[in-house]
């Protein structure tokens, strides 16, 4: 049996008609078009999926959309303003913090996540707040110095 | 990954959730999800339909009554983790919610799913023994207290009956002279607990007068540690008395879990390693009590 959903994705209210089992990631890339939530595992291991669910980072191939009704989600997508990088996005540019991009999306919005409950996070913090986020290229240590480095902006 | 197609239904209520699980057999709760639907994504579980209790404002919230602290099934593990007045309180169970999986599967993952889902990998089972708690559960039948001590049955088996919701956990505020730590060797891939200890002592005058030690992720339920409580009791606790109760855990241990990660005798030893160095920490905090 379908159900009506409206959630708030990045501003903008959409309701829709979705199956209970449709995941909160298949609603944001395949209903709304927004593909910069990307799917690795699929099995809640790999963080590349991840959006924020009223302000909260959560994995959004863990999420169904029907759970997200009345919610509001922030993706990747919603980051930048008025043609902005979000000072995230500019800093994983600066500090080469992605080579092939895939898990950038996810590690982004778990970073945001991570400075809202602690803007001033050391290196030990970030790794640990952002290890449900893995990287196959990197190698973590410029991803680390891209956040610590927003950290230091702001403070 | 695509579950299979069940129906979903929302409860506001616990007495809804009670009703909705009575009206459609077959049907599952569903807090946060994050063991439920990577399952069912799996389709290892193929529910029906699921209640979904998450935004049931009753089950959710932590209060401190007198010497108890009540904690609702939905509260989830971030909260847990986050809140001043567990660490205050009962500060093993935020270390123990801190340590579960990473930030997105705190913020998701409750309190109230982890029980009865009973993982024996899980974290707070192995904790909420440890502290004595009880879980209240409700039913068509009315609400019912369950000691955690004889919640866990089984691998991914609880006492809890079809369609009974389970409510809140209870666990009492620590005393004076009380100290708990909970030592975690986790999986490097998951998260979850290849083996977990959760200590807790009491110390008055110089002496343990009371000590909790229960082992998860070793055998398919927590377990007690008997033989070293017992040898605690009454002691002074110093390097040598948590050394010697720590040798003595392996007793509980009859047949440890094995799997391509850690085998039996692996698990045992990591659970006197751990046991050692968590009641070494209980003992420190005790202290400063
Ligand atoms: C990547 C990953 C890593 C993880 N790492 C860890 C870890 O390190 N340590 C750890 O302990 N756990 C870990 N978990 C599991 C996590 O803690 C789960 O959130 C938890 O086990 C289940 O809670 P839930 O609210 O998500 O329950 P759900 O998935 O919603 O439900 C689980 C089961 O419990 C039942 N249920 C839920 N709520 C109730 C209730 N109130 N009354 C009766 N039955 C109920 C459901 O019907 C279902 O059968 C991990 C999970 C993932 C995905
Ligand atoms: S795709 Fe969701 S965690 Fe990997
Ligand atoms: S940049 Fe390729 S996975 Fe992280």
């Amino acid at each position: 049996m379908r159900q009506s959903v409206t959630i708030n994705v990045n501003g903008q209210r959409h309701t829709q008609e979705v199956e209970p089992r449709l995941l909160l990631a298949h609603f944001l890339r395949e209903r709304l078009g927004l593909t910069g939530t990307n799917l690795g595992c699929d099995t809640s291991q790999c963080g590349a999926c991840t959006v924020l669910l009223d302000g909260q980072a959560v994995k959004s191939c863990t999420v169904l959309a029907v759970q997200a009704d009345g919610s509001s989600v922030t993706t990747i997508e919603g980051l930048a303003t008025n043609g902005q990088l979000h000072p995230l996005q500019q800093a994983f540019w600066d500090n080469h913090a992605l080579q092939c991009g895939f898990c950038t999306p996810g590690m982004i919005m778990a970073a945001t996540d991570l400075l809202r409950r602690h803007p001033d996070p050391t290196e030990a913090e970030i790794r640990t707040g952002l290890d449900g986020n893995l990287c196959r290229c990197t190698g973590y240590e410029n991803i680390v110095k891209a956040v610590r480095s927003v950290a230091e902006q702001s403070s | 990954m695509y579950s299979a197609e069940f129906e979903y239904y929302r409860a506001t209520s616990v007495a809804e959730a009670v009703e909705l699980m009575r009206a459609h057999p077959g049907a599952k709760l569903l807090a946060g999800g994050h063991s439920l639907l990577p399952q069912m994504k799996l389709r290892v579980s193929q529910p029906a339909a699921l209640v979904d209790i998450s935004r049931a404002a009753e089950l959710s919230g932590i209060t401190l009554d007198g010497e108890m602290l009540r904690i609702g099934a939905t509260t989830t593990h971030a909260a847990l983790a986050a809140s001043p007045v567990v660490s205050e309180h009962c500060a093993i169970l935020s270390e123990a919610a801190s340590l579960i999986g990473d930030q997105q599967v705190r913020n998701r993952g409750t309190i109230g799913g982890s029980l009865a889902h009973a993982d024996p990998a899980a974290d707070l089972p192995t904790v909420i023994v440890a502290l004595g708690g009880t879980l209240t559960a409700a039913s068509a039948a009315g609400p019912r207290d369950v000691l955690a001590g004889e919640c866990f049955v089984d691998l991914f088996t609880t006492a809890l009956t079809e369609g009974e919701v389970l409510t809140r956990v209870n666990v009492p505020a620590y005393g004076a002279g009380t100290g708990g730590a909970y030592a975690k060797h986790r999986h490097p891939a998951s998260g979850y607990a290849v083996v977990g200890v959760a200590a807790i002592v009491t110390v008055s005058d110089g002496r343990c007068t009371r000590a909790r030690l229960v082992v998860g992720g070793a055998q398919p339920n927590p377990v007690s540690a008997s033989a070293s409580e017992a040898a605690l009791e009454g002691q002074p606790l110093n390097e040598a008395t948590i050394a010697a109760a720590a040798a003595q855990v392996a007793q509980a241990l009859p047949n440890p879990l094995s799997d391509h990660y850690a085998s039996a005798d692996y698990r045992r030893q990591l659970a006197t390693v751990l046991a050692r160095r968590a009641l070494v920490t209980a003992a420190e905090r005790a202290a400063e009590r």
